[in-house]
């Protein structure tokens, strides 16, 4: 098992987020978050990628065999663990090529790899830019600033696309984007699907879900996974809304 | 952020080593502790200067004396004891010297483990440099080289036997020694530093560069640079400085005097790393400089880029007097402090010429427990019409504990000129943070990361051969600092 969260608690500044969370997710498979505003779905995102300031009160996060809940985000990263953000941050006056080359090379040399040389590297972004469709010129500025929605969150599957993560949280990849930078964003995700990485993907929509198909579904209310089933599951939330899932979890 | 998060990292960040604190044993002439008409004497002795030199020493100590210390700048240290303070030390060997085998093995040591090879095979390509250690200057690289282009750069002392006319026509000109405090105090003791000078038409094919360097303990120094760019003139002048780790703290009171003839131009780059002191305060250099460049011809210009990492206390200015009428004047600086550092540094843009045009860019960051102020003056004459200022003045804040200030200056006296000035604050941001840690780069790395960005804009100003020492300079300053 890739991923195995154990009766998760967060609390953020002493206010409890995620009430006893359980999520098992193998290699090879997506699985679609959705759930209501402020149910704790990015909440969870953070939690799994070790952001300061969410404390995990009880419970455990099982990755690749080991508890990674007293891991720095850093090192989380290097194990292979990437999130797509739903706010892509702006870092003035770093350019995306160097920051880039800064974070493969900090992973290889997690790895125990040399850095990866220059000229290697660039024929990566190249092909790799491709891959979402992005503009050379975007990777020439600085990370992030004076992107539009759709080129962050482009921006985001692409350094996803260069990191080549084992497990890779979305988060919300999909608000904002225009119909035709959804299809581009879901056909780089699909490309770099395989048997040895797995994908979350959290979402309020189903529209999503359409392009990247789930192998399962679970659905976040107060905290808590209430519901799961495969991709159908989408489309019946989709079809009753979010209330019939209220009467659900008060049954 | 939270308080508690921005601490730890504060702590973290803050554990960074000066990298350049050893000490060297050389056998050194040292002039009696303590500062006299004596102690002038013995200097001017040792170096067998002329009494025309003498006599401005002495003019430039008598004026001293009847001065008070500054208390103007937003810096606080205990009263400095000038009697306590050794003014000339220099190594024994003779620096009188034809090649490098006759240079004290040592010395060559301590240069190479700065990472400065004084040996001309050795040398990066297109520089030449000028090395020198507290009171004297051990060695100028590739001089047969500038000389066939006419381009004298030396010692200030060789300046003095060699070309006394030079030394005359401009010394003093742009700094008088009435100036102030550390100017006077400079003029009388000076022991040291680089000439160089520029003739009409001349691009220089290297750049040029001192290398500064205080070894000897107690003791102060104080040295003394002069430019001087002919008509049409053209030098990138570069400066580096480095000191051992001491407990007490050491004087550091030296002048820049540039001069810039019709169409010349000076582009003058340091990268300032004095001993800062220790992570509670305690030693490093008091760094009181008096930096300024004459645009004395039309159409000249004089840029300044500094990035200051070093010191337990910076005070200077370099500034331009835009004498020529379309001069041009330029500062950029990166001022970082840490620890219980303390810089007061800005500049003052002098517009006199018709159609002069300046520009101030200034990023500070401060982290730890220091303080960081821009002061800055703009001043327009009358005559100075359709004059231009640009200043923008930034702040990054690390932490909760350190704090950074703005004096900004304006002086107006036409109507036809135009001043704008820009002033930021801001902090690292968690987000930022998170962001870099997310793709596997570690908070310190992260920092140095989003620092270099921050500064971008200057550090994209320095010569290539500068610019990557500055970035590591800059990320090694804030290893263990931030928020």
């Amino acid at each position: 098992m890739l991923l195995n969260i154990k009766n998760l608690t967060v609390a953020i500044e002493g206010k409890e987020i995620i009430k006893g969370l359980n999520l098992q997710v193998n290699k090879g498979e997506v699985h679609a978050i959705m759930g209501p505003n402020g149910t704790g779905k990015s909440t969870l995102a953070a939690a799994i990628t070790g952001r300061e300031g969410y404390e995990v009160t009880e419970g455990e996060i099982w990755y690749k065999d080991q508890n990674i809940i007293e891991m720095d985000a850093d090192e989380r990263a290097n194990l292979g663990i990437f999130l797509s953000f739903q706010y892509p941050v702006e870092i003035p006056g770093v350019s995306m090529t160097n920051f880039m080359r800064t974070a493969i090379n900090a992973q290889r040399e997690y790895r125990g790899l040399p850095p990866m040389p220059a000229g290697e590297f660039l024929k990566l972004m190249e092909e790799k830019k491709k891959l979402v469709d992005i503009h050379s010129k975007l990777t020439n500025r600085s990370v992030n600033e004076g992107f539009s929605g759709g080129e962050k969150k482009k921006n985001e599957i692409f350094q996803m696309a260069l990191l080549e993560p084992t497990l890779a949280i979305l988060d919300e990849t999909d608000s904002g984007l225009d119909i035709d930078a959804l299809r581009t964003v879901a056909k780089g995700v699909n490309e770099l699907r395989s048997e040895e990485n797995a994908f979350v993907v959290i979402t309020h929509y189903q529209r999503l879900l359409e392009y990247i198909v789930p192998d399962f579904v679970h659905v976040m209310y107060d905290g808590k996974i209430v519901k799961s089933g495969s991709k159908n599951l989408a489309l019946e939330l989709e079809d009753k809304g979010y209330e019939w899932l209220k009467e659900h979890s008060l049954a | 952020m939270s308080d508690q998060t921005n601490n730890n990292i504060l702590d973290e960040v803050t554990k960074g080593e000066y990298k350049f604190g050893f000490y060297t044993d050389i056998e050194n002439d040292l002039a009696p502790r303590g500062l006299t008409e004596d102690t002038i004497r013995f200097i001017s002795a040792k170096k067998e200067e002329p009494e025309w030199m003498l006599e401005f020493r002495l003019k430039a100590f008598r004026h001293w004396q009847t001065l008070e210390e500054p208390e103007w700048a937003h810096l606080h240290h205990p009263p400095i004891d000038f009697q306590d303070i050794i003014y000339f030390a220099a190594p024994k060997k003779k620096p009188q010297l034809s090649s490098l085998d006759e240079v004290d093995p040592e010395l060559l040591d301590t240069f190479d483990k700065l990472g400065i090879s004084l040996d001309e095979q050795k040398r990066l390509a297109g520089v030449a440099v000028d090395a020198v250690i507290d009171s004297v200057s051990v060695k100028t690289t590739f001089q047969d080289t500038l000389a066939k282009h006419g381009i004298i750069f030396c010692s200030f002392s060789e300046a003095v036997k060699n070309h006394p006319e030079l030394v005359k026509k401009y010394m003093g000109t742009v700094v008088p020694y009435t100036d102030n405090y550390y100017a006077a105090l400079n003029s009388a003791v000076f022991s040291d530093g680089s000439f160089c000078y520029i003739p009409k038409g001349v691009r220089s094919p290297l750049e040029l560069s001192t290398y500064f360097r205080i070894n000897a303990a107690n003791t102060g120094q104080f040295e003394r640079t002069l430019i001087v760019a002919e008509e049409g003139g053209y030098v990138s002048y570069m400066e580096g400085c480095t000191a051992p780790m001491r407990d007490e703290n050491q004087l550091h009171a030296a002048i820049v005097e540039i001069i810039t003839m019709d169409d010349a131009e000076v582009k003058y780059s340091t990268v300032q790393n004095w001993y800062p002191g220790d992570k509670q305060g305690k030693g490093g250099v008091y760094n009181f400089v008096t930096k300024r460049g004459l645009c004395k011809g039309n159409r000249s210009k004089i840029s300044w880029t500094q990035v200051e990492t070093g010191s337990s206390i910076t005070w200077k200015y370099p500034s331009c007097v835009l004498m020529g009428d379309n001069s041009i004047g330029e500062f950029y600086s990166v001022a970082v402090t840490n620890n219980f550092q303390q810089a007061d540094t800005g500049s003052k843009m002098i517009h006199l010429g018709k159609n002069t045009r300046s520009t101030i860019i200034s990023k500070g960051i401060s982290a730890g427990k220091s303080n960081n102020s821009y002061r800055g003056l703009v001043k327009i004459m009358p005559g100075a019409i359709n004059s231009r200022n640009f200043s923008q003045c930034d702040s990054l804040l690390l932490g909760d504990q350190c704090g950074a200030h703005t004096f900004p200056y304006i002086d107006t006296r036409n109507q036809s000129s135009i001043v704008e000035h820009e002033a930021t604050t801001s902090k690292i941001s968690e987000d930022q943070l998170f962001y870099c840690n997310q793709r596997g780069i570690d908070t310190e790395k992260a920092i140095g990361l989003i620092v270099n960005g921050y500064a971008k804009e200057v550090l994209n100003k320095l010569p290539m051969e500068f610019a990557v020492e500055a970035q590591k300079l800059l990320s090694i300053t804030l290893e263990g600092s931030v928020g």
